[in-house]
């Protein structure tokens, strides 16, 4: 470790998405619109706003769930490089969603199967991308479950079984476990206990560290954005009001709407 | 390695009637590798909002801000970001982090993300505790039930974790015992002959008078006509 050691010089990565003048209409009322950015390899980006500020389709645009009106999702593909997910054809999405996309749901049951063992939730990913060997899908499988701190022998039981905040962690397994490059979060910690978040935004932020991991994750928690999110996009009536560094955006909001959501925030 | 030129700021309260509040005005200093300077000058006058412009927390609204030649009042977030990763540290008054991180590994997060070996990182954050006076027993625990004197000095091992070339200290004495003071002290003149550039809030005069090379009254950088 030695000082002004001039870090190590590396071809400088594209970005991994760009978003460019994306809208989605719900008939004449505004999803979203005009929302435009880049998200760079291991970047986490944060989206706030209040209910029916447009984060939520703006991740389901993103992440193909929902077909925008206007704009392109550009994102870098391993094989073929930057492409338009929005025109690309149902097949490549499909794909692209199993293998370098991942989608955690605010609720594990949206992101579960609840009739199949955790195991069974974990290796069916991997066998969608063509993982055959049984022997191997379950020693990959007791691995995730063991870093999402879910004891190997739940293996077999049901996410019915589990508590909120381990079905939860058990979406993460299933998510990551074929190693995507994008993880869209559709507020991952809400509706769990405040002990239980805790955990989960330790774990997520020790799996974006190790595994160079890009996120967009949409809340409507200050508090989980801060300790997540490098960047932070504030969203209201549909546009994006505000964007730069998390903490920049948290502690000199620009935009009165920005200063009314930081400064609603009850202090414990 | 620091320099700050022409640089103004001020706040809108856009809830608040629209209030604007200007804090800074024509603001200049330059701090050289292996130089510690103060900031002075009496509460409000802007020692703070300094340090957060230049760490990029507050934004400037005219001027330039360069930090290991990196315009912290223009770069990219990402630029910041890096910045923030390889080269400017911040040692702030409050300990922010995720609960039930263990306070071993809060310390050696900033390495971490550097890509240091998860064991080299670990023994530099148990060192630095160790010389911190933070018993062993509690290094597994997380930070967020200690006292306020143990959170400021875990605080203080994790902004020294990493050998920063340039490195920001709000108030790093306070509420230390003498010999904790003494030891931050010593880290602070370590990591001014390794090179680092450090700019500093010190209340405590008998610390500043010690560490410091210099001192730059922010008074002579408060708007006038506020």
């Amino acid at each position: 470790m030695t000082l002004h050691s001039t870090p190590k010089p590396q071809t400088a990565p594209g970005p991994l998405l760009q978003v460019r003048g994306l809208e989605k209409r719900y008939g004449s009322r505004i999803g979203c619109t005009d929302v435009s950015f880049d998200l760079f390899p291991g970047e986490v980006m944060g989206i706030v706003g209040e209910s029916g500020s447009g984060k939520s389709t703006l991740l389901n645009c993103l992440a193909g769930h929902l077909t925008p009106d206007c704009g392109q999702v550009i994102f870098d593909t391993r094989t073929a490089g930057p492409c338009d997910t929005v025109t690309m054809g149902e097949p490549e999405r499909r794909m692209l969603s199993r293998t370098d996309w991942a989608f955690v749901h605010q609720n594990p049951r949206d992101g579960l199967r609840m009739g199949v063992s955790a195991g069974g939730n974990v290796g069916e990913r991997l066998m969608a991308v063509g993982a055959r060997h049984y022997g191997n899908i379950r020693d990959h499988a007791l691995d995730w479950l063991s870093r999402v701190e879910i004891a190997a022998e739940r293996i077999d039981d049901r996410p019915s079984a589990f508590s909120g905040g381990m079905q939860q962690r058990l979406q993460i397994a299933r998510n990551l476990v074929t190693g995507p490059r994008l993880v869209f979060m559709d507020e991952p910690t809400g509706g769990l206990d405040v002990s239980v978040q805790a955990r989960l935004l330790d774990l997520l932020r020790g799996l974006v560290r190790r595994m160079g991991l890009s996120a967009v994750i949409v809340t409507h928690d200050l508090a989980v954005v801060r300790l997540l999110a490098d960047r932070l996009m504030v969203m209201k009536d549909g546009r994006v009001v505000e964007a730069g560094l998390t903490d920049q955006v948290l502690d000199d909001p620009q935009h009165g709407y920005t200063q009314l959501l930081v400064s609603s925030v009850l202090q414990v | 390695m620091i320099t700050v030129s022409d640089l103004s700021k001020h706040f809108t309260l856009h809830n608040q009637g629209g209030t604007v509040i200007p804090v800074m005005q024509d603001a200049h200093l330059h701090v050289a590798p292996g130089e510690c300077v103060a900031l002075i000058g009496a509460s409000g006058a802007g020692k703070s909002t300094l340090m957060r412009m230049i760490y990029g927390n507050y934004l400037a609204d005219h001027g330039a801000i360069v930090v290991g030649g990196v315009d912290v009042a223009r770069a990219a977030p990402r630029d910041i970001l890096r910045l923030r990763r390889e080269t400017l540290g911040y040692v702030s008054q409050f300990l922010r982090v995720v609960p039930r991180v263990a306070t071993r590994d809060v310390v050696a997060e900033p390495l971490l993300a550097l890509g240091v070996e998860d064991a080299v990182a670990r023994a530099r954050a148990e060192d630095l505790l160790a010389r911190l006076r933070i018993p062993e027993r509690l290094w597994g625990l997380s930070p967020t039930t200690f006292s306020g004197g143990e959170q400021q000095r875990v605080n203080i091992a994790r902004g020294f974790a990493h050998t920063y070339p340039a490195l920001l200290l709000d108030e790093p004495t306070a509420s230390l015992d003498a010999a904790n003071r003494a030891t931050v002290l010593g880290l602070i003149e370590e990591a001014k002959a390794s090179g680092a550039a450090i700019l500093g809030i010190f209340h405590d005069e008998a610390a500043r008078h010690q560490v410091c090379d210099r001192e730059v009254d922010v008074t002579a950088f408060t708007p006038v006509a506020a």
